[in-house]
């Protein structure tokens, strides 16, 4: 499961729209937090955004690259908030929001989750999740993963108010 | 000197993020710690040898494909490796 905060859910989501008709792209920072050992699965708690530039200026409606020179920096940001890289995002400009084969085979980032926001005609559309489960190249996947989306920081994790969303 | 592990090659590292490794060159720093840490191989290096394609290095801040000395290049206790796979996709097929 994905668990992100409202405002970051609807930045990113923004990102898509500002870049239309090309590709956005960018870093989810947070921290992987463990099943509890009765069965359920791990999750990726974002924190933080941070948005990266495309680097495929060539192809950019249909095609995103984050340069590694800006990764480093990322992991280091996220180093010195105490943070890890858990994921990433990325527009499909009037494409579903489903992953592509490009997507599957540039995806190396296992146990991260791959957030993908369908951008029809300049709006966000539909916003999904993939994570990138496997050991290796040869047996990785993805996996339809849900997102829970916090609407408000200050009210406990498990409080009534909590909206759960599964975009 | 000290070696940055992305998130996902930190199951073969005990957890780590930072791992400190001795050497006198980005090489023989990658030898000791696949000897260090064996399993973190096969993720690294291909069956010959060679670094994954989508596996970048960075020495500081220079990618070390592109250094003079390739991998052969010399490193203090001072400087800093940091591993990051690529991140690239999009709707094309």
């Amino acid at each position: 499961m994905l668990r992100i905060e409202y405002a970051d859910y609807e930045a990113l989501r923004a990102h898509g729209e500002e870049t239309y008709p090309n590709e956005c792209c960018g870093v989810l920072l947070g921290k992987n937090v463990l099943g509890q050992g009765d069965g359920t699965a791990g999750a990726n708690h974002v924190q933080q955004i941070v948005r990266a530039g495309n680097t495929r200026t060539d192809s950019a409606h249909n095609r995103y690259n984050i340069a590694p020179q800006e990764l480093v920096k990322i992991q280091r940001q996220a180093r010195g908030l105490g943070l890890d890289i858990v994921g990433f995002y990325h527009s499909h400009p009037d494409h579903p929001a489903r992953w592509s084969a490009t997507d599957f085979a540039e995806a190396h980032w296992l146990g991260c989750s791959y957030i993908i926001t369908s951008v029809e005609h300049g709006k966000a559309a539909t916003t999904n999740s993939f994570l990138l489960v496997g050991t290796a190249e040869d047996d990785k996947r993805f996996e339809d993963e849900a997102i829970e989306i916090m609407i408000a920081h200050s009210i406990p994790e498990s409080g009534a108010h909590n909206q759960k969303g599964q975009a | 000197m000290k070696i940055h592990i992305p998130t996902p090659l930190r199951a073969y590292t005990g957890g780590l993020e930072t791992v400190s490794i001795s050497g006198a060159t980005v090489d023989a720093v990658f030898h000791q710690l696949t000897s260090q840490y064996p399993d973190i191989k096969q993720h690294l290096f291909t069956a010959d040898g060679k670094l994954r394609s989508f596996v970048n290095v960075y020495l500081n801040d220079e990618d070390i494909r592109y250094l003079d000395g390739k991998q052969e290049t010399a490193v203090t206790e001072s400087d800093e490796l940091t591993i990051i796979p690529s991140i690239a996709g999009g709707m094309r097929s």
